[in-house]
């Protein structure tokens, strides 16, 4: 479903060059649950965003579902993101004033899509935000309950693909257990494909397909549950 | 994206950030208010002195005193070169047309019963003025001929000026005393009231004396000649009269008794003044719109300026709602939507308040006279259309300033 074809992405800086993905080659499935692991700065981000048609690569090809993605134009690439992708941050991203359930009915407000208030209704109601919470805005709500939202958000387009940067990293151990069990559900229930970013052993450990990158390059790509589906995940060094 | 779910989002911005779209729609509240006011102002002026205008009478001529170009006797001041013997020669000559000659000599003086004194235009006159002016008596009789030909010390009040120096109402019979200045000074007796003109000028705080008393009473009314120099001489024609030809006549008459090559006076009908005055207040009405004009620029550069500062204080939602979806013309939709929301509201504001203050204004009573303002529809039409199409124009280019945003740098954006 995924294909990174030796995929490079170079920043441009005034002090020169940065060289964030040298050469990536990946194979994603459908219904995989991905964590992608490294340390800081081994180009986690530029990944994500290059797999969530939020950025464009160098060098290489992407194809998603066997179309090549990577030459499209910002708009189609929009288009592509609010029907496929589900993006949750590590720092939510909500926008400051709005209500839980007008931030889950953004999406749907620019696909156009009718039902919205119940659709949304429904995403909140999966991540389990029951309709009290539903004109909190962010500032009424708690870290866990604002990356629901967020998760609520990314899952109310019905995406194929739902992508997480550290979805984890800013809340504590039993939210993040809840969020995790979360993704494992879309996984298993709704065939969505989770890919997400971290650096917590124990949460890439919850995932079925470890991916670690050093310095822009796959360094090592195991799966480590039998449970999930096969894959072809090529390891470059 | 929908029209509707564009403008919900751009109302919830707005509302937000409530005191800064106050601050920012304000400048064209403003401008779209004064816009209407002040060209209501303008065209009330406008019609206002040209009711004034008419209610000095029907189908008038004033023949007024002007330059002197008589280089023989070469002295003559301006305001001598018309004469009661003009106005006489005029009744003699029977020109065709004219129904009623009123020679006036007016000054200002004060008049004094007992304790009580007023200031006001003091006019010489003979009982034409009554029909030329279409005046009316309200109490005892205007200046008659025989007051005239005696050079009567009679004199004739104007309604509120009677009211001022005789508050009981009994004016009729008693003695007025007009103080010329110093110690010089005449006795009058009322003769007559007028009855109320209304009307914004002083007309009702006038008095009026035979012009036969002025001349041989105050020596200043007479010119080097010793004839009583006049200050206007107005001619009532007849209803279907050739205007034109009359002023032809009169010009042609008093050019050859004043023996000069140009006239040293001029004639003008009420028409020539209803157009001098309506060119006057045009001007003012282009004066006036264009500093409303000038406000609603302003305004409407406000408005951009606060769109531009919202663009990039809101980069992060920016980039969250091309992260899930927005395309770059559901961007520009937003911010177009909510600079027009902002503007359209600021118009809408600035019609209701510019129609009140000038509902407000009019009839009111500022500097002692009646103000009266006209509401123009396509002055509020071209403000309403103004104040939109700057906020349009304003939020355009901030729209696609937000449109270049990057996604991936707006999120990253702390
Ligand atoms: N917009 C950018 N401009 C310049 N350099 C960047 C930019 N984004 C990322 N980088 C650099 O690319 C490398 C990979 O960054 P990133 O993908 O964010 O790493 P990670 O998410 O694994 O911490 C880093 O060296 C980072 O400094
Ligand atoms: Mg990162």
């Amino acid at each position: 479903m995924i294909d990174l074809i030796d995929v490079e992405k170079t920043y441009n800086t005034g002090a020169g060059p940065v060289f964030a993905l040298r050469g990536t080659n990946l194979h994603i499935d459908r219904g995989e649950f991905v964590a992608i692991m490294g340390q800081s700065g081994s180009g986690k981000s530029t990944m994500m965003n290059i797999l969530g048609l939020l950025d464009r690569p160098s060098a290489g090809r992407y194809l998603l579902e066997g179309q090549d993605v990577s030459d499209l134009d910002p708009d189609a690439r929009a288009r592509i993101r609010g029907r496929e992708f589900g993006f949750v941050f590590q720092a939510y991203n909500l926008v400051p004033r709005l209500s839980a359930i007008e931030q889950v009915e953004m999406p749907l407000v620019y696909q156009g899509a009718p039902d919205r208030h119940a659709r949304a209704a429904k995403a909140l109601e999966r991540v389990g935000l029951s309709a009290a919470f539903h004109k909190r805005g962010p500032t009424q709500l708690s870290g866990g309950q604002q990356q629901r939202v967020a998760i609520a958000r990314s899952i109310v387009v019905e995406p194929r693909v739902m992508l997480a940067d550290e979805p984890t990293g800013a809340l504590d151990t039993t939210t993040s257990a809840e969020v995790m069990a979360l993704f494992r559900e879309l996984v298993e229930e709704h065939g969505i494909t989770v890919i997400i970013v971290t650096h917590e052993p124990e949460i890439a450990a919850l995932c079925d397909r470890i991916v670690r990158m050093v310095d822009g390059v796959i360094v090592q790509d195991a799966t480590s549950r039998h449970t999930a589906p096969e894959h072809r995940g090529e390891v470059s060094a | 994206m929908s029209l509707a779910d564009s403008f919900r989002i751009a109302v919830r911005a707005i509302l937000a950030n409530r005191l800064r779209s106050i601050l920012t729609t304000l400048g064209l509240v403003i401008g779209v208010t004064s816009v209407i006011v002040l060209i209501a102002v303008g065209q009330g002026a406008q019609v206002g002195v040209a009711s004034k205008i008419r209610g000095l009478g029907t189908d008038l001529l004033f023949v007024q005193p002007g330059q002197s170009n008589d280089r023989t006797t070469g002295a003559r001041a301006q305001a001598a070169s018309l004469t009661k013997s003009d106005s006489d020669a005029i009744v003699a000559a029977q020109i065709p047309g004219v129904i009623g000659v009123a020679p006036q000599i007016s000054f200002q003086s004060q008049l004094i019963a007992g304790s009580l004194n007023s200031r006001g235009p003091i006019i010489g006159t003979t009982p034409d003025y009554i029909a030329v002016r279409s005046s009316a008596v309200a109490e005892g009789d205007f200046i008659t001929d025989a007051d005239v030909e005696r050079k009567a010390l009679t004199i004739v009040l104007g309604s509120t000026l009677a009211t001022t120096l005789f508050p009981n109402g009994d004016a009729i019979g008693q003695q007025v005393r007009l103080a010329v200045g110093g110690p010089i000074g005449f006795n009058f007796r009322v003769s007559g009231v007028m009855a109320p003109r209304g009307g914004a000028t002083d007309q009702d705080n006038q008095a009026f004396v035979p012009v036969t008393t002025m001349q041989s009473r105050l020596p200043f009314t007479r010119n080097a000649t010793g004839e009583i120099s006049v200050t206007q001489i107005s001619i009532q024609m007849a209803p279907k009269a050739d205007q034109d030809a009359v002023k032809a006549d009169i010009t042609n008459l008093l050019v050859s008794r004043h023996a000069v090559a140009t006239p040293d006076f001029t004639v003008q009908s009420q028409n020539d003044l209803l157009g001098a005055a309506s060119e006057v207040s045009a001007t003012l009405s282009i004066l006036l719109g264009s500093v409303a004009g000038i406000s609603l620029l302003v305004g409407g550069i406000g408005v951009m300026n606060i769109m531009l500062v919202s663009v990039t204080e809101r980069t992060r939602e920016i980039g969250i709602r091309r992260a899930v979806g927005a395309q770059s013309r559901d961007i520009v939709l937003q911010f177009v939507t909510e600079a027009l929301t902002l503007s359209i509201g600021g118009g809408l504001l600035g019609m209701a308040l510019g129609v009140g203050i000038a509902l407000g204004l009019d009839g009111r009573q500022v500097a002692g006279q009646a103000m009266t303002t006209l509401i123009q529809p396509w002055s509020i039409a071209v403000a309403f259309a103004v104040a939109a199409g700057v906020g349009l124009a304003s939020g355009s280019y901030p729209a696609f300033r937000a449109t270049a945003i990057d996604p991936i740098v707006a999120l990253r954006n702390e």
